[in-house]
C-alpha cells in the first residue's frame, strides 16, 4: 500500500462519507491485524474456504470410491491420511466434507443470529407484554438441553443434513436473543435514543438505525465464538446418524464411523477429529479478534 | 413561548412512588432565557423531560407557544419547535454514527430540503469547519462534541431550546466557549432558552430570569439582577447563595 493510501484512510477530516467509512474499516483492520492469534484463525479460515471451493481439484481421489482390498491402511504416501472401513481415502473425504462444514456453520451463522436479535431487540425495546411474551417464549426454548432439543426436531423432521441444519439453527437462537435483549436495555434510555425520538424518530427507525448497529458487532462476536460449538453438534448429531447421511464425508459422522476400530485404527476417527478441532479453534481465534475489534465499549472509543 | 401550571412528575407505582417535581408553575416568554436552577435531585431536569415527553408519568398543564401537550405523544409541530441539548456529550450522540449521519437523519426526520448544504452551514455555524463532518464522536472532544449536539438540536430551525445542563460535563474553559455559542446563536436566531443548571454563576450569566428548586417544588422566582445583588428572599435560595459564594470565594 503506497503512503498516500495510508494517510488517506487515516485522515482525521475524511472529505466523503466513503472515506470515513474506509477509514473507519481500516482502523478495524489495523487492530485486528495487531492480534497475531487471530491471523492464524483469520488464514485457517481462508484455507478453509479455499479447500472447499476447489474440493474436486484439491483431493487426490475419489471420496466414495471403495477399494475393500486397500481398508484401514495407515497413512501412507498413497494414502496421506489412510483410508477407512471401506477403504476410501480419508484426505479426500476430508476435503469434500469441508463444503457440509461450510454449509452447517454459514446457514446457521445467518439464520440463529437473525431470529435472536429480532426477537431480543423487538422485546428489550417494546417493553410491556410484548417483552414477557418473546422472552417467556425465549426461556422454554433455553430450558431444554440444545443437542436434546435439535435431536427432537430432527426425530419430528426426518433425519439429514438439512433438517440437521435447520434443527440447529432453531435450537440455538435464545442466547442471541438474550445477548441482544441485554444489549438494548442498556441502549435504549440512552440520551441519543431519547434525542432521535425528540427529532421524530419512529420505534421502527429507532430500532433499525440506531438499535441494531450496537448489537451486531456483540453478536458477531458471539456466534464467531459460539461457531465451534456449533461444528460440534452438528458432528454430534452426524455421529448419532442424524444428521448427515451416508455415504456423505461429513466430519461428525466420519468420526462416528471410526469409532468401531478406534483402538486398533486410531486414524479413521482421529483424523476427522482433529479437522473438526483446528476449525474450532480458528473460529474461537478470529471471534477473539473480532470483539477487540467491534466490541463498542472497546478501547476505541 | 412556554407555560407551566401545577406540574406534578412520579415515577414508579405506590407505594414506591416518588414525587420528582410537585406543582411546579412558570411562565417563559418569547424570546427570554429563564434558569432552573437547584440542587442534583430536585426536579429541575425532570421537567424538561416532561415537556419533551421522555416522561409521561405527570399531570398538570403543559403549553409549547400557546399549544397544550399530552402524555407522551408530540407532533411534528411539537418537534419543530422545541429542541433539547443534553447534558452529558459523551452519551448523547450515537456512537457508531458519523456528524454526518446525525446531522443528515436529523434534517431528513424534520423534513428539510437542500440537506447537504444545510449540513455545512449548520456545522459552520457551530464553530465546527468542514473537516469535522464526517467524524465519529470518538475523534471528537467534549467540547466539539456538545457543538454536535447543539447542531441537531438547531437543525430543525426550533424557537425553544432547553438546555439540560449543557456545560458542566465540560472543562471550565471549554464552559465558556459552549456558553458563548449558545449566548451568540440566541441573540442571532432570535431564540428562548430554558436551562437547567446548578451553577449560579452560569445561570447568572446566561439568564434573564430564573427558579430556584428544592426537593421538587419552586421555592422563588427571581431576576438575575437580583441574583446578581443577593437579594433573595427566600431562606433556601438565600444558602444556596451564600453556599456557592463561598465556593467561589474558596
Amino acid at each position: 500500500m503506497t503512503e498516500t493510501t495510508r494517510a488517506w484512510l487515516l485522515s482525521d477530516a475524511p472529505q466523503t462519507r466513503r472515506q470515513a467509512r474506509m477509514g473507519a474499516l481500516y482502523q478495524g483492520w489495523l487492530t485486528f491485524r495487531a492480534n497475531k492469534l487471530a491471523m492464524l484463525g483469520l488464514v485457517i479460515l481462508l484455507a478453509l474456504l479455499f479447500v472447499a471451493g476447489f474440493a474436486p481439484w484439491l483431493s487426490p481421489q475419489n471420496p466414495f470410491a471403495q477399494n475393500l482390498a486397500d481398508r484401514l491402511q495407515p497413512p501412507s504416501a498413497a494414502h496421506w491420511l489412510g483410508t477407512d472401513a471401506l477403504g476410501r481415502d480419508i484426505l479426500s473425504r476430508l476435503i469434500h466434507g469441508s463444503r457440509i462444514t461450510l454449509f452447517i456453520v454459514g446457514t446457521v451463522a445467518l439464520v440463529a443470529p437473525v431470529i435472536g436479535l429480532f426477537v431480543g431487540t423487538v422485546a428489550g425495546f417494546a417493553g410491556g407484554w410484548v417483552d414477557q411474551v418473546l422472552m417467556r417464549t425465549t426461556d422454554i426454548f433455553l430450558a431444554f438441553p440444545k443437542l436434546i432439543l435439535a435431536l427432537a426436531f430432527v426425530a419430528a423432521l426426518g433425519p439429514g443434513i438439512g433438517n440437521a441444519v435447520l434443527a440447529l439453527a432453531v435450537t440455538s437462537w435464545p442466547p442471541y436473543a438474550r445477548l441482544a435483549r441485554a444489549e438494548t436495555l442498556t441502549i435504549r434510555n440512552a440520551d441519543y435514543i431519547a434525542a432521535a425520538r425528540l427529532q421524530g424518530a419512529g420505534p421502527l427507525r429507532l430500532l433499525i438505525g440506531h438499535i441494531w448497529p450496537l448489537c451486531v458487532s456483540s453478536l458477531i462476536v458471539r456466534v464467531a465464538l459460539d461457531m465451534a460449538g456449533i461444528i460440534l453438534s452438528a458432528a454430534g448429531l452426524g455421529f448419532l446418524g442424524l444428521g448427515a447421511q451416508p455415504p456423505m464425508p461429513e466430519w461428525g459422522a466420519m468420526i462416528s464411523d471410526g469409532r468401531t476400530y478406534i483402538l486398533d485404527f486410531w486414524w479413521v476417527a482421529a483424523m476427522p477429529g482433529l479437522a473438526i478441532f483446528i476449525v474450532s479453534l480458528a473460529f474461537n481465534l478470529l471471534g477473539d479478534g473480532l470483539r477487540d475489534v467491534l466490541d463498542p465499549k472497546g478501547g476505541a472509543e | 413561548m412556554l407555560t407551566i401550571k401545577d406540574l406534578d412528575v412520579w415515577f414508579g407505582h405506590p407505594p414506591e412512588r416518588v414525587d420528582a417535581v410537585r406543582g411546579a408553575s412558570f411562565v417563559v416568554a418569547r424570546g427570554e432565557s429563564f434558569g432552573l436552577v437547584g440542587e442534583s435531585g430536585s426536579g429541575k431536569s425532570t421537567i424538561l423531560r416532561a415537556v419533551t415527553g421522555l416522561i409521561d408519568t405527570w399531570s398538570g398543564r403543559i403549553e409549547v407557544a400557546g399549544q397544550p401537550v399530552t402524555g407522551r405523544h408530540r407532533s411534528r409541530a411539537f418537534h419543530k419547535t422545541v429542541q433539547m441539548v443534553f447534558q452529558d456529550p459523551y452519551a448523547s450522540l450515537h456512537p457508531r454514527h458519523s456528524v454526518d449521519r446525525v446531522l443528515s437523519e436529523t434534517l431528513h426526520l424534520q423534513g428539510m430540503d437542500r440537506i447537504d448544504q444545510r449540513i455545512a452551514t449548520l456545522l459552520d455555524s457551530v464553530g465546527l469547519g468542514r473537516g469535522f463532518r464526517f467524524r465519529y464522536p470518538h475523534q471528537l472532544s467534549g467540547g466539539q462534541r456538545q457543538r454536535v449536539a447543539i447542531a441537531r438540536a438547531l437543525a430543525a430551525e426550533p424557537q425553544l431550546l432547553l438546555l439540560d445542563e449543557p456545560t458542566s460535563a465540560l472543562d471550565v474553559s471549554v464552559q465558556a466557549e459552549i456558553l458563548n455559542l449558545l449566548a451568540d446563536l440566541r441573540r442571532d436566531r432570535g431564540l428562548t432558552y430554558v436551562m437547567v443548571s446548578h451553577d449560579l454563576a452560569v445561570v447568572a450569566h446566561m439568564c434573564d430570569r430564573l427558579a430556584v428548586m428544592r426537593g421538587g417544588e419552586i421555592v422563588e422566582e427571581m431576576t438575575a439582577a437580583a441574583l446578581r445583588q443577593g437579594a433573595a428572599r427566600s431562606d433556601y435560595a438565600r444558602d444556596l447563595l451564600a453556599a456557592s459564594r463561598g465556593y467561589a470565594a474558596g
